[in-house]
């Protein structure tokens, strides 16, 4: 058809005369746009520069965090020591009780080849080694009683101030008098390392020690359980009671005053100061409630009461997202409100359901004010075994860290610090993954 | 209980001859809020035979529709007064269950909106939450029956477990037709089911409500005038809310009575 209109145009035909050029204002829009544009990639700019910054902040300070000095000592665990009365076989009691440090002091004073008539060298050397070597040892020789009477190399921890000056936290070059770590003990250091006997491991210690009031032997392990524990509650909690009362309010409730009034009350709720919520959770659960303080029970009651709010908005808006038709589609072939809710309404919103949990979970597993009201700034060393134990969070143990004073726990601080990023990033990879399956499905 | 009416024209409200009468409404008024839609409308839709509904936008046509399976009931703040039976019983009765009642009065709506499943759950659906399947087999016996009365069953037999709304638009709404039409209703209602389908899936679709009609009543809405011509045996003619004539499609199209229907059908307004 083209072909023969274009056939049946002669070809002399004259070209027909263009009107003069109006303006439309082309330059003054596309002006604005690359205005826009431009204001657009200064903001993400603004926004990356940031994020780099803090990143960069954060990981230059704590990397150091995940690795420990570590001295290796051939401990002689001498049976006068270890069990004092002989017995081969001592319990628990007479472990907990001998005296470790002096194994350790006579190993490092050994290793050293220092003269044990001279107490301030002997003196100097000892305090090398982390007083924590008592736990360590302690646990080395309840794993295998057999070890009694007998020499074994053994990893032990070296004191937070040795790490530090092994990370070159210090400035060593000053008068010997205003730093920690004196002359003979950094000699001592030297001919450690040249030993090859001590040097920096992964630091498992971060991941599995409870708190300690020595740097070296602090670790996350307490605050990961209660985070855990935590994050747990908030899910089992606050998903069924916020998909459950968002689904009745958005499907079934009447439209009426009073369910606006609930509504306004919902979305200013997600607004309250979440420290508000701890004094909620302190005055409810345990002035009311008689719950263990500081327990991650309290704990996670508390992250779910202000995760709720998150929660019943998104799945909400993931619920009104759903097309109308398809609901008309289902009530028009006779099924009940309720089969058209749990038939297709619902499995519709679920990746904003999904994304709206996982974000509220993020929220929570960061908070920390409404944790410090619930005392659970509590120095805790013991794992938890239950909900009901003494506990504490991720996000408050590094807030306890960051307000000592020592080196060494600022390091961890900031450690904790990425521990706690990497899980939220887990935690939005894993929400991306989730939302990816449920989309999928048409 | 039977209506049977006659079929001779006596003006607005024409009566098809001794054809059992399948819904009847009467006084038919519709409030959306303050808003009043309809303006008693009465009318009777006969037995196995196509019903169109046409009138300028606006008018009316789709709310009384949406009385006819109360679908109405979900629209927030819309009143229904007067009645409307379905074989004679009032189906805004108390002991009228509505799940009960779109079983028996299918839609099939303007936009094709199948669900977003597979072909084969979009069809069984309807028959599963009724439990109208014995099993597995029959209830695959009914998707294929309702795939091949909606013509459709041939285009895609080998890919049921595809999703539904990947097919094409004419597709589509076949596929809502098969899914009305599986849980065996008696009625089908159908809101402009064509106007967003191409001429060639129109043509399809038409042909099709023809021969739904051997089994089925049906109302269709449509704003084609030669749509309501090709595939109707009674018109009605909406107005502002109300009917101003209703008849036999052909005297509808060939010598209507009111002016308002001339100029509509002509083109002259609507
Ligand atoms: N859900 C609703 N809420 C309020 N008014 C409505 C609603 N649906 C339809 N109406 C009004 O009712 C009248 C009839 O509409 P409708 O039945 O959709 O007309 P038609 O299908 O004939 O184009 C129109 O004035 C329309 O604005
Ligand atoms: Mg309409």
């Amino acid at each position: 058809m083209t072909d023969a209109t274009l056939r049946s145009l002669p070809t002399a035909a004259p070209t027909s005369a263009a009107p003069p050029r109006r303006d439309i204002g082309l330059k003054r829009r596309y002006g604005a746009e690359r205005r826009f544009k431009a204001y657009g990639i200064a903001a993400v700019g603004t926004g990356l520069f940031f994020l780099c910054w803090l990143l960069y902040t954060v990981i230059s300070q704590g990397y150091t965090a995940f690795w420990q000095t570590e001295i290796r000592l051939p401990i002689t665990f001498a049976a006068n020591i270890v069990d004092p009365r002989g017995t081969g076989n001592p319990d628990m009691a007479t472990l907990q009780r001998a005296n470790y440090p002096k194994l350790a002091q006579d190993a490092i004073v050994a290793k050293l080849g220092i003269d044990p008539a001279d107490r301030g060298a002997a003196r100097d050397a000892a305090a090398l080694v982390s007083a924590n070597v008592r736990a360590e040892l302690r646990d080395v020789v309840a794993s295998d009683l057999t070890l009694i009477g007998k020499t074994q190399e053994v990893w032990i921890l070296a004191n937070s101030v040795v790490d530090s000056g092994v990370k070159g936290q210090f400035d060593l070059s000053v008068e010997e008098s205003r730093r920690p770590l004196n002359d003979r003990q950094l000699g001592y250091i030297q001919q450690l390392e040249q030993d090859g006997a001590l040097e920096q491991r992964f630091n498992w210690g971060l991941f599995t020690f409870g708190n300690s009031s020595r740097a070296e032997a602090a670790g996350l392990g307490v605050a990961l359980i209660g985070s855990a524990w935590m994050m747990l509650i908030v899910l089992v909690v606050s998903l069924p009671i916020g998909v459950a009362a968002s689904i009745y309010l958005e499907e079934f409730a009447p439209k009426n005053k009073f369910t606006d009034f609930i509504e306004v009350n919902i979305n200013n709720l997600a607004a309250v100061p979440s420290i508000v919520y701890g004094l909620l959770g302190l005055a409810v659960f345990i002035n009311y409630m008689s719950l263990p303080r500081s327990s991650a029970l309290v704990g996670g009651l508390v992250l779910s009461l202000m995760t709720l709010p998150t929660i019943i908005i998104a799945t909400r808006a993931a619920l009104k997202a759903v097309p109308p038709s398809i609901r008309a589609a289902a009530l028009g072939l006779g099924a009940s409100k309720n089969q058209m809710v749990f038939h297709h309404v619902l499995p519709l919103a679920m990746p904003g359901i999904l994304t709206g949990t996982i974000i509220g979970l993020a929220h929570a597993l960061g908070e920390t004010a409404p944790l410090l009201l619930i005392g659970m700034v509590a120095f805790v060393a013991d794992y938890p075994a239950t909900p009901l134990d003494a506990s504490t969070a991720l996000p408050v143990q590094i807030y306890m860290w960051a307000n000592e004073a020592e080196r060494a726990f600022v390091e961890r601080s900031s450690g904790a610090i990425i521990v706690l990023l990497i899980f939220l990033a887990l935690m939005n990879f894993f929400a991306i993954i989730l939302r990816r399956r449920f989309e999928r499905r048409w | 209980m039977m209506e049977n009416v006659s079929f001779a024209s006596t003006g607005a409200h024409a009566r098809p001859v001794d054809l059992p009468v399948k819904m009847h409404g009467r006084k038919v008024e519709v409030f959306y809020g303050q808003k009043q839609a309809l303006h008693g409308v009465d009318l009777e839709i006969p037995e196995r035979q196509v019903t169109a509904l046409i009138g300028p936008s606006g008018c009316g046509k789709s709310t009384f529709l949406r009385c006819l399976n109360r679908m109405n009931d979900t629209v927030e703040g819309a009143r229904v007064v007067g009645d409307i039976t379905l074989d004679g019983e009032d189906i805004y009765n108390k002991n009228i269950d509505v799940v009960e009642l779109r079983a028996r009065v299918g839609m099939v709506f303007q936009k094709p909106n199948p669900f977003p499943k597979s072909i084969f759950e979009n069809v069984a659906y309807g028959p599963k939450i009724h439990g109208l399947a014995k099993n597995k087999a029959h209830l695959r016996e009914i998707v294929e029956t309702s795939l091949k009365r909606a013509g459709l069953f041939e285009e895609v037999k080998d890919r049921l477990d595809e999703p539904g709304t990947g097919l094409s638009g004419g597709q589509q709404q076949r596929l809502c037709i098969a899914r009305a039409i599986a849980v065996s209703p008696e009625v089908i209602l159908m809101d402009e089911p064509c106007s967003a389908l191409d001429p060639i899936a129109t043509a399809t679709v038409e042909e099709l409500i023809d021969e739904l009609k051997q089994n089925y009543t049906i109302v269709i809405v449509t704003h084609s005038m030669q749509q309501a011509a090709r595939v109707s045996q009674r018109t009605a003619m909406f107005h502002l809310g109300r009917i101003v004539e209703v008849g036999p499609t052909e005297k509808m199209f060939s010598n209507p009575d009111d002016k308002r229907t001339q100029d509509y059908i002509t083109g002259r307004f609507g």
